[in-house]
């Protein structure tokens, strides 16, 4: 193998699991250790800087980095970084100071921004800081899209929301609010230089089955969801059927059991392994007593005298065809049916754009939406742009705040006058955290704890509205101890060849068995070689040039816990712990360092 | 040295033994040692060596005097029994206890001072009476303790740190185990665990008096130009003589070695060591080849390592003496004390 480049921004990036694996590329370790200093105002920023909405992540983030915590694969759980978002948020005091300020002088360019979503208010917060002027229109008369339609209040209180929603508002947003944009061709005629449409995935996907068309009492779950968080809604019948395995039959199912449903239970096609839910979700709505039964497919919704009974279900089973596809095949059992009083679908949600029209030069794809490019978000109309859901279908919050970001990025980058194509590059700088012989400027030693469970409110009280927050959140002292959990994956270790002596004292205390001393060779073969197992091939090498034995020191950095203890042990310093911070471009030039 | 305990996370996919155990579990505390000291990767080696053998650690013996290398015990197998004796005196202790109970396995680890100086006299009487042990010296040519003198085995001619040339001959630590008697005789590098952990291996499992010259730097006393114990001199002048596999008895042997090109000789266990020498000439039974071949390397100023010197099946002191053929702590009060008629037919026997 060639020496490692670690002048290239992505590697060390990817070591930080975290950090590679949030859309956003927020910075996790970096703001877990100023939780852990008890410095909330800061880590909030730095949160805020990446994914605007730290408060509201914090509670109901997809959380991709949990899945790739390297202290998942180093113990059980992963760090509650989620959770340990909630604290900075809980606990700031007021930013007001802290939030950067407009520039007093505007750049005279003016964007519209369709739809008040994640996405687009990203786009808004990004683009105020560089002075543009920033109109936003939604069709209801409160922000937050889908975050506050379709997330139920007991998850996320609808002030964290709002709070956080007003600071973007504050930085001078021209609102339009009640609003509906129902012509796209229309709306390019006003005098906007850029243009982005981050208008959601709106409609609920309907199960076309016997007896939908008479039936009364079956609703779309996510427009139930909103209907109950604009107060539309105020019951549920006591037998509630939900169909879907996703997060958002998670929160119809929880919300209806708060909604006076006392028999509720959610009902999935395949195994309940398969489902699309968050398994932290489906543990949290089965803790509130609702069942959920797999392997069964629809049928019908059955009626009498007119009126919903039940929804009839055929019992299947996985098998695998010859191709290694997997198909559900009917268990010969007779059908089950389960009596119900409501039934919300959650079978999947779809974009909608009836408002476009065909014939004013956006290219649609073979989905009927229009095609949108994945790294420019940029329509095949120039100065047209898609964001969030409305982009690419349905994601989560995350991913639309990332989305965000980019068009930002490219709106900037049209309205100069400039290509698109040429993003701004990401950048690498290391910084030792060497204090003294044997003292590091960032907690190195590797506490064994395991995952903290966040308090919750005593459930009779939690089901008893839908207004009460089920999770209490992390005191400052359970984050505290929670944060001390983390690994410093973006303190790095460092390698200088030139000052390697080959005394083995790193290979000898290095507790993962990391680091090896070899002869080359191509990566395949070299891997197993290695003083352990490398098999994580989602984890890079950190290869040297070529040492005094003819040589090259290798280290997986698969399971390295950041102790530092290369370093400590290193006669010469030839291994260093140095924190490495990615700047991840963003439209504002205060991209983040 | 480190102020915080190691991680007791490890590898997730670290082989265990027949015991069930990693590696890791044969560990001791966190070394206070300099960064970069040999002794620490002679530690990992034993580690790693009764990691493969599968010892019990309870049923191992450490026993070491005073210095550097005497504070490494601590710092490997830590739930094995340790004795950290007086200066120069493991060899008593270790005799001590293993003729009150031969049951345990005995590694003795000392260095260049404890065995060469203060503790010449002791480790010649030690090897003469072959002991059933593992004696490894850590041998570093300096008194790292007390701020680096040359050690009795610095080589005549070489730099101390400070410039000064070492005028007094250096004591070989093989030649004299040789000459005294020991029945496995080996020198190795702390920087090449390829050679060392096998030699380790058959040390442990040789029966009778195992001794290992373990060539181990001072990194931060003897590591300079001009020293003959530093990484680079060694890795420079260092000729790897007779390479040894240690092949442990469960194992089928599947390849028959060619004659010539290397030796199988079995343990007391029915484990093979099985050597290569790079030399034909080279016979690793023969004391007086060994003798010659460590004399013309020394000449060349070279450093020759691997198993110089084994005799397997000889007899050691248990043997020598007649011992009973159990601990003492097995023995029952009968046993112990057989009574009156017992003591009156000892004393008529010395009429």
């Amino acid at each position: 193998m060639f020496p490692t480049d670690t002048k290239d921004p992505d590697h060390f990036h990817k070591v930080v699991d975290c950090q590679w694996a949030c859309p956003a590329h927020t910075p996790v370790p970096e703001y877990i250790r100023l939780i852990a200093a008890g410095r909330y105002d800061d880590a909030y920023m730095v949160n805020w800087e990446s994914n605007v909405f730290p408060g509201v992540l914090g509670r109901v983030c997809d959380r991709p980095c949990e899945t790739a915590c390297r202290r998942g694969r180093v113990e059980e759980q992963p760090v509650a970084i989620c959770r340990l978002k909630r604290v900075a948020a809980d606990n700031k005091g007021t930013l007001d100071e802290r939030f950067p300020k407009v520039p007093d002088e505007k750049n005279g360019k003016k964007v519209a921004l369709i739809g008040a979503g994640p996405a687009s208010l990203t786009v808004a917060r990004d683009l105020l800081l560089e002075g543009y002027e920033v109109s936003l229109f939604e069709r209801g008369q409160q922000l937050g899209g889908m975050m506050r339609s379709d997330i139920p209040s007991f998850r996320l209180p609808q002030n964290v929301l709002d709070e956080e929603i007003e600071t973007i508002l504050n930085l001078g947003v021209d609102l339009h609010s009640g609003v509906n944009v129902t012509s796209l061709k229309e709306f390019l005629k006003r005098d906007y230089d850029a243009v982005f449409v981050g208008t959601g995935a709106p409609r609920g996907r309907n199960l076309d089955l016997p007896g939908r068309e008479e039936a009364t009492n079956i609703y779309m779950g996510i427009d139930w969801l909103s209907q109950v968080a604009f107060d539309h809604v105020e019951s549920i019948g006591k037998r509630v059927v939900v169909l879907g395995g996703g997060n958002t039959a998670m929160d119809c199912c929880r919300t209806a059991r708060r909604m006076g449903g006392e028999n509720v239970t959610v009902v999935v096609r395949s195994g309940y392994d398969e489902m699309k839910a968050s398994d932290w979700e489906k543990e949290e709505a089965e803790a509130e007593g609702i069942p959920i039964l797999d392997y069964r497919v629809p049928k019908e919704f059955v009626h009498e005298n007119g009126k919903l009974t039940g929804v009839r279900f055929e019992k299947v089973r996985k098998e695998l065809d010859e191709n290694g596809r997997r198909k559900l095949v009917p268990t010969g059992e007779p059908d089950e049916i389960i009596e119900c009083d409501d039934v919300l679908l959650a079978v999947g949600q779809e974009n909608s754009f009836p408002w476009i029209e065909r014939d004013i030069g956006i290219e649609f794809n073979e989905w009927d939406m229009p095609a949108v490019d994945e790294e420019t978000f940029s329509s095949s109309k120039a100065g047209l742009f898609f964001g969030g859901d409305a982009a690419f279908g349905p994601k989560n919050i995350i991913t639309a705040v990332a989305h965000g970001h980019q068009a930002a990025i490219s709106i900037d980058l049209f309205c100069r006058g400039e290509a698109i194509e040429s993003r701004p590059a990401r950048g690498v700088t290391l910084a030792s955290q060497r204090m003294g012989m044997h003292d590091w400027s960032y907690n190195s030693e590797v506490h064994h704890d395991q995952r903290f469970k966040v308090p919750m409110v005593e459930q009779s009280k939690a089901l008893s509205s839908i207004k009460i927050e089920v999770e209490l959140g992390f005191d400052p002292l359970l984050g505290h101890d929670e944060a001390l959990r983390c690994l410093n994956c973006d303190v790095q270790t460092v390698f200088e060849e030139k000052l390697c002596i080959e005394c083995d004292s790193c290979v000898d205390v290095c507790p993962m068995d990391c680091i090896s001393f070899v002869q080359n060779g191509d990566e395949g073969e070299l891997r197993g070689r290695l003083q352990a197992p490398s098999n994580n091939l989602n984890q890079p090498l950190l290869v040297s040039e070529d040492l005094k034995t003819g040589r090259v020191m290798v280290k997986d950095e698969n399971v390295c816990l950041h102790c530092g203890f290369c370093a400590e042990r290193c006669p010469t310093g030839a291994w260093d712990m140095q924190q490495s911070i990615i700047s991840i471009p963003q439209a504002s030039c205060r991209s983040r360092s | 040295m480190t102020c915080v305990p190691k991680s007791k996370f490890h590898h997730p996919q670290l082989p265990v033994n027949e015991l069930g155990l990693t590696y890791r579990d044969y560990e001791g505390s966190m070394s206070t040692l300099c960064a970069g000291c040999g002794h620490d990767s002679v530690g990992a080696a034993v580690v790693q060596a009764c990691f493969e053998l599968s010892l019990p650690a309870h049923r191992v013996a450490k026993l070491s005097g005073i210095g550097c290398s005497s504070k490494a015990p601590t710092y490997f197998l830590g739930k094995s029994h340790g004795f950290n004796s007086v200066h120069g005196r493991m060899p008593s202790v270790a005799t001590g206890a293993n003729l009150a109970n031969r049951e345990l396995i005995y590694l003795g680890m000392s260095g260049d001072g404890d065995s060469a100086s203060i503790g010449l006299g002791q480790f010649a009487h030690v090897v003469r009476r072959k002991l059933n042990m593992t004696y490894i010296v850590a041998n570093n040519g300096a008194y790292g303790l007390t701020k680096g003198q040359p050690s009795a085995t610095a080589d005549r001619g070489s730099l101390m740190k400070g410039g000064k040339e070492v005028t007094d001959e250096g004591i070989d630590l093989v030649s004299l185990a040789l000459s005294m008697g020991a029945t496995y005789v080996a020198r190795s590098f702390s920087g090449d665990k390829e050679e060392l952990v096998p030699l380790i291996k058959g040390a442990l499992s040789h029966k009778g008096f195992a001794f290992i010259d373990v060539m181990s730097p001072c990194v931060t006393f003897n590591n300079h130009q001009g020293s003959t114990k530093s990484y680079d001199y060694l890795r420079d002048h260092m000729e790897s003589l007779i390479s040894a596999d240690f092949i442990p008895h469960k194992s089928e042997i599947t390849v028959q070695s060619e004659p010539g090109e290397a030796q199988d000789i079995f343990m007391h266990d029915g484990s093979v060591m099985r050597l290569r020498a790079a030399d034909e000439s080279y016979d690793p039974c023969s004391r007086s080849s060994a003798f010659a071949a460590i004399e013309a390397h020394r000449e060349k100023g070279e450093v020759l390592t691997g198993l110089l010197y084994l005799e397997s099946g000889a007899s050691h002191l248990h043997e020598n003496l007649n011992t009973v053929d159990k601990a003492l702590n097995g023995l029952g009060y009968k046993e112990l004390c057989p009574g009156d008629e017992v003591l009156k037919e000892l004393n008529e026997s010395f009429r």
